[in-house]
């Protein structure tokens, strides 16, 4: 473990002019939620909303970060900045972490218009990091145009990124089978557009369709959701990948009013604060501060006391060390 | 505060041998490190833009072929892009005669073959907190 250290003065200025180095230092400012993080967080506030978030979720394999590279390609072409925000799981045991998404994005590399942070997800569940809303923030407010979010590989209830990106890419694999089965009452809902990578594949064409009968079942009156087929290491299928993201941000900014794009941010806000505070409650408990947490667990297990009551007791004797 | 130690572990030049550098990574993730891990082949300037990019406190140059040769201008090249904090450590095949010029050249530390886990992750545990400490 190591200590964190503020970072340099200026640095909101320099993260607003779009500076690579302060970018990069304040996301590990947000991250690791230094004393500086929250004056950072407070002044990019009236910077955010102009990047477009668009999320990628699905397995492990399917392709997402290749997949992120090839649309990487065509925004390029297209002069859009792009930031990226990949996120890798952490270990359970030990909080390390390896952190290999950006493998497949090397030729972007050098790029100055991509800028690629690799998060852990720091035993956060749902398929992002902790902070991962504030990096995408931070992302934003330093001027990209896209940022786009790489989801630890998903299986069904890692849906986090609905709530957190304007756009959202579900990947799937050809020929998982019944795993198709297994994913739709999960992150299959909340696509906005479902890509079938690997399309070189034998059966990439059977669950393009099965996809598409699943989405038929749908009730009437629903987004439309277009199944397109890539293959992310040669190209194919990317530009219409791209125009469909594009077409889907345009129906957004066509429909999104001011005060709902107010709203959606709030929204935002609050679940951060929800975790966070779940976070602090978690610590507190394991670090029995301020509450006799053994005696309520002793009541608890003699059958004195009901799991939801002593945790209500609890929340009420919590309290911060000082 | 404490967050955990960035490293990032990679390979420059033509030699594509990346065995060491795995088992590496998979070292300093079992002490609980965020590992970038990216595999070989890259240049000087990619070193540079992942290290700012990561923000990591500690750069791992894993060498065979005499990649090492490399090393020089790799810590020219961080201090010219302002990260001069950022400790630079390589690990592999170092004949005795090129140790010298490394450690001139500001290289923070040498693991040669026989090397222990213990040494390898104590070493750049400490390294991490001395880089952020200059930050």
């Amino acid at each position: 473990m190591v200590e964190t250290t503020s970072p340099p003065d200026g640095l909101l200025q320099r993260l607003l002019d779009g500076q690579t180095i302060a970018l990069a230092k304040s996301i590990t400012a947000v991250e690791n939620d230094t004393p500086q993080a929250a004056e950072l967080l407070a002044g990019i506030q009236p910077h955010l909303g102009r990047a477009l978030v668009v999320g990628f979720t699905g397995p492990p394999g399917a392709g997402k970060s290749t997949l992120v590279n090839a649309l990487i390609v065509e925004l390029r072409r297209r002069e859009r900045s792009v930031g990226v925000v990949a996120v890798d799981p952490s270990s359970p045991l030990t909080g390390g972490a390896i952190l290999g998404d950006r493998i497949r994005m090397s030729e972007h590399t050098r790029d100055p218009g991509v800028f690629v942070r690799s998060l852990a997800a720091r035993g956060h569940l749902g398929g992002l990091s902790p902070m991962a809303a504030r990096v995408i923030d931070v992302m934003d407010a330093a001027g990209r145009d896209v940022v786009v979010v790489e989801t630890v590989g998903a299986g069904q209830s890692e849906v986090e990124i609905a709530e957190i990106a304007d756009v959202r890419v579900v990947i799937c694999a050809p020929g998982l089978g019944d795993d198709v089965q297994a994913i739709k009452a999960g992150i299959l809902e909340i696509a906005d557009i479902l890509v079938v990578n690997k399309a070189d594949l034998p059966l990439a064409e059977r669950t393009v369709s099965q996809l598409k009968g699943m989405l038929s079942l749908r009730e009437a009156g629903m987004a439309e959701v277009p199944v397109l087929s890539t293959t992310a290491t040669n190209g194919e299928g990317v530009t219409a990948l791209a125009d469909a993201v594009e077409a889907r941000a345009g129906t957004l900014e066509g429909a999104m009013g001011e005060e709902e794009r107010a709203a959606r941010a709030l929204r935002r806000v609050r679940r951060l604060l929800a975790d966070a505070t779940a976070q602090r409650v978690r610590r507190l408990i394991r670090e029995d501060s301020g509450v006799n947490v053994d005696d309520l667990c002793a009541q608890v297990q003699r059958g004195e006391l009901g799991v939801e009551a002593a945790a209500a007791q609890l929340l009420r004797q919590l309290k911060e060390p000082e | 505060m404490s967050a955990p130690a960035r490293i990032l572990v990679t390979k420059i030049g033509f030699d594509g041998h990346d065995r060491g550098s795995r088992i590496v990574a998979a070292y300093l993730r079992d002490a609980g490190m965020e590992v970038v891990y990216t595999g070989p082949w890259q240049d000087i300037a990619d070193v540079v833009a992942l290290a700012t990019q990561e923000d990591v406190d500690v750069v791992g140059i894993s060498s065979l072929a005499t990649d090492h040769l490399l090393l020089p201008d790799l810590m020219t090249a961080l201090r010219d892009g302002g990260l001069g904090h950022v400790r630079v450590v390589v690990g592999g095949i170092v004949p005795d005669q090129d140790i010298e010029g490394l450690h001139g050249a500001g290289v923070a530390a040498i693991f040669h073959p026989g090397s222990t886990r213990e040494q390898i992750v104590e070493e750049i545990a400490r390294l991490a907190e001395e880089a952020r400490a200059a930050a």
